[in-house]
């Protein structure tokens, strides 16, 4: 396809350097790197261990969910009912406890109830083929609902000392929380699971067609089932955590926390329209809404001032890949016009192209 | 295959990107150490109260309510500045802008890396806080809770705007003799875990089983979740599922304003009596136009100003927490306090047509 004599703006363009440096992960890497050293310089108390530690322990559980809902995006399915997933298994865990159930067999049966409520959002979608918006809106709302049915108005609270003070130890003086190290070991197995493995190309063929995945002999509605599972255990362990750092299991835990989630994965650079994305850009993205709400916490910005730059980062991360794709298809036809040649074909969806291919 | 290689290198320069973050944050722990000597200088705590120990000049006294924008807080901590700027000190509020506890602690962990003298809390759930207003007091940060209590062991002192007893007992009082002592009576109240409200609620239901109110049936319980739309919904609920229906008590400002609203353009007007906890300048309208005969409410003003005293006097090493000793809180006067680590405020007042336009909050 690519004529014999390029020229050298060409070639710059089809360098790996340059892939690598238009892609959006290295994009949010940037940024991030600019806040955190804007932050460290010109920000009071920013530079200190501590600000790691608080800001990593509130990475975890946004960490954990937007990990689980990544599989979910790229199928072009959504789950809304991540952060009632993770409130009800907290009110479960509370009742548990309190019911005087051991924390191990109680923890077990979390995980198992996770399982459940991404199964119950999964058959909705790929067994009965509803639209997941309308399935995980119901959801959002069943699952709170059981939590208060659940737990009503009460805190259970007194979980063992050992357990809670684990949710929030560090690794020796490096600031960094343990419970960092799981998130990473599933942040891995995940990563694994989307990029190197068939299952994870059999999600980005579903994302990208679903119906030529199909015919592909890919089991769609399996593979959309599984990834609901996933969501859903993610999202329990996110509400293990959560109820363990703050010492006390509630119905109302993460309330709202499901749009900090998704915001987390299309900052990421998942499409919402599915078949687009990566869980380095997720993970980048979860730990810069993080780092940004802390920096502008400390530099005394008010709550208002945060959801603002929030909602502002969700609709560029919309915005921009759309325009760039525009601007990139403009210039492909001016060059097309000016060589008389064939534009270049886009067919890397790690490069910055917005539109759903 | 120019994919992955391509891949490799944007992980590679992620991965760079990554380890000179992590260098940064690590080199930034002497700042930490300085941070502390700086602010280890005060007398503060750990050892004998002083009653006659002057406040210190320019406290750095931080107000973090449950919610932000919320006209009652905004009133509270109103009080806390006044009291802050009589005694030279440095007032600032913080908040989150959903009445959540997990938002409260990451407030809370950036006050203790500011470093401030003193923090005024009112706690949106009474151990979720704790972990973090513990780090904070290890920092040698007075913590002072208001209006909603943590743990005793989480906090220096409790500043009570009233005891709940006071407090409940007031509103079934005023209920009582609005409905003429018998019927069905129906609670509008705020989230269904708020600390307060829950407790006032028990301390109703209890009181109802006294002879006195044998004729007075409490049907229901809604929650308007502080939420005026919400609660506004409730209270047409309450009136559509309850014909009955002879009073409403809402044991909160958004839900008895909501309330007021609805019913001041209804036909239950005058007819359905309405009490609770309002503010003078919300229920005004509704007491004059004869929707609410009497509601109650202590003067969160005073309430703030109180907390900023009783935080003062907590880090100039005045009082420790330890019940009995006593200190000066401005022109409120000396409060002692008691078990617990509590401060009292004072009863509620309660305000009608007679006496609303003497106050302005």
């Amino acid at each position: 396809m690519v004529p014999e004599q390029r020229t050298d703006r060409r070639s710059l363009s089809k360098s790996p350097l340059w892939a690598a440096m238009t892609s959006w992960d290295f994009a949010l890497l940037v940024i991030l790197a600019v806040v955190l050293a804007a932050a460290t310089s010109r920000v009071e108390d920013f530079a200190q261990t501590i600000t790691l530690t608080f800001l990593l322990l509130d990475v975890v559980p946004v960490a954990l969910m937007a990990t689980g809902l990544t599989l979910v995006i790229i199928t072009g399915e959504i789950d809304l009912s991540v952060a009632s997933t993770l409130g009800l298994t907290s009110a479960v865990l509370g009742q548990l406890w309190y019911s005087g159930y051991t924390l191990e067999l109680a923890l077990v049966l979390c995980v198992v109830l996770g399982a459940l409520l991404g199964a119950l959002n999964g058959l909705f979608v790929a067994g009965l083929g509803l639209p997941s918006l309308a399935v995980t809106i119901g959801t959002l709302a069943l699952y709170r609902g059981l939590a208060y049915v659940i737990l009503g108005d009460r805190a259970v609270a007194d979980f063992p000392f050992d357990w809670t003070t684990r949710a929030v130890d560090t690794i020796g003086n490096t600031g960094v929380p343990t419970a960092v190290v799981p998130v990473i070991g599933l942040a891995i197995l995940f990563g694994i699971t989307l990029h190197a493995t068939p299952i994870g190309r059999g999600l980005f063929a579903i994302g990208n067609n679903d119906a030529t995945a199909r015919f592909s002999g890919i089991s769609v509605g399996w593979m959309k089932f599984w990834t609901f599972v996933a969501s859903g255990v993610m999202s329990s362990l996110a509400g293990i955590f959560w109820t363990f750092r703050y010492a006390s299991a509630r119905a109302d835990n993460g309330y709202g926390l499901e749009l900090a989630v998704v915001a987390a994965v299309l900052l990421g650079g998942v499409s919402i329209f599915g078949g687009r994305g990566d869980l380095l850009g997720v993970l980048t993205a979860v730990v810069l809404i993080a780092t940004l709400q802390r920096t502008l916490q400390l530099a005394r910005y008010s709550d208002e001032v945060l959801n603002l730059v929030t909602g502002s980062l969700l609709i560029l991360s919309v915005v921009v890949p759309n325009v760039i794709a525009m601007i990139r298809a403009w210039w492909a036809r001016r060059r097309a016009i000016d060589d008389s040649v064939p534009p270049p074909e886009h067919h890397d969806r790690r490069v910055l192209e917005g539109t759903n291919t | 295959m120019t994919r992955s290689r391509r891949r490799l290198v944007s992980g590679a320069a992620s991965l760079a990107i990554l380890i000179t973050l992590a260098a940064s944050a690590c080199g930034g722990t002497s700042r930490d150490d300085n941070n502390d000597s700086s602010s280890g200088s005060e007398p503060e705590s750990s050892g004998e109260a002083d009653p006659n120990a002057p406040i210190q000049e320019g406290l750095h006294i931080t107000f973090l309510p449950k919610q932000i924008n919320n006209p009652y807080f905004t009133v509270s901590d109103g009080g806390g500045e006044q009291a802050v700027s009589e005694f030279g000190g440095e007032y600032e509020e913080v908040g989150p802008s959903e009445a959540t506890a997990s938002s409260q602690v990451s407030y809370i962990n950036t006050l203790t890396q500011q470093g401030v003298d003193a923090i005024a809390v009112s706690a949106n759930d009474p151990n979720a806080l704790c972990g973090a207003l513990n780090q904070a007091r290890s920092a040698n940060i007075a913590v002072v809770t208001y209006d909603s209590d943590t743990s005793p062991d989480c906090r220096d002192v409790f500043v009570n705007q009233a005891t709940s007893d006071s407090i409940a007992k007031i509103q079934l009082k005023l209920i009582a003799e609005q409905i003429g002592g018998s019927g069905q009576i129906a609670i509008l109240s705020a989230t269904p875990n708020a600390t307060n409200q829950n407790a006032w609620i028990d301390v109703m239901k209890q009181e109802l089983k006294k002879p006195q109110y044998a004729n007075i049936d409490l049907v229901d319980i809604a929650y308007g979740n502080d939420d005026d739309e919400k609660s506004f919904q409730e209270t047409q609920g309450l009136l559509s599922s309850y014909p009955d229906l002879k009073g409403i008590i809402s044991p909160t400002t958004v839900g008895i304003a909501a309330a007021a609203r609805y019913l001041s353009s209804s036909e239950y007007k005058g007819k359905v009596a309405l009490t609770g906890l309002g503010t003078p300048n919300q229920m005004r309208e509704y007491v004059k136009d004869g929707t609410v005969q009497e509601f109650a409410l202590w003067d969160p003003e005073k309430l703030g100003y109180l907390a900023a005293y009783a935080a003062a006097a907590l880090v100039s090493g005045q009082i420790t927490g330890a019940p009995g000793e006593t200190f000066e809180a401005g022109n409120l006067g000396q409060y002692t306090i008691q078990d617990d680590g509590v401060i009292v405020l004072g009863p509620p007042t309660v305000f009608n047509k007679g006496n609303i336009d003497d106050f302005d909050f």
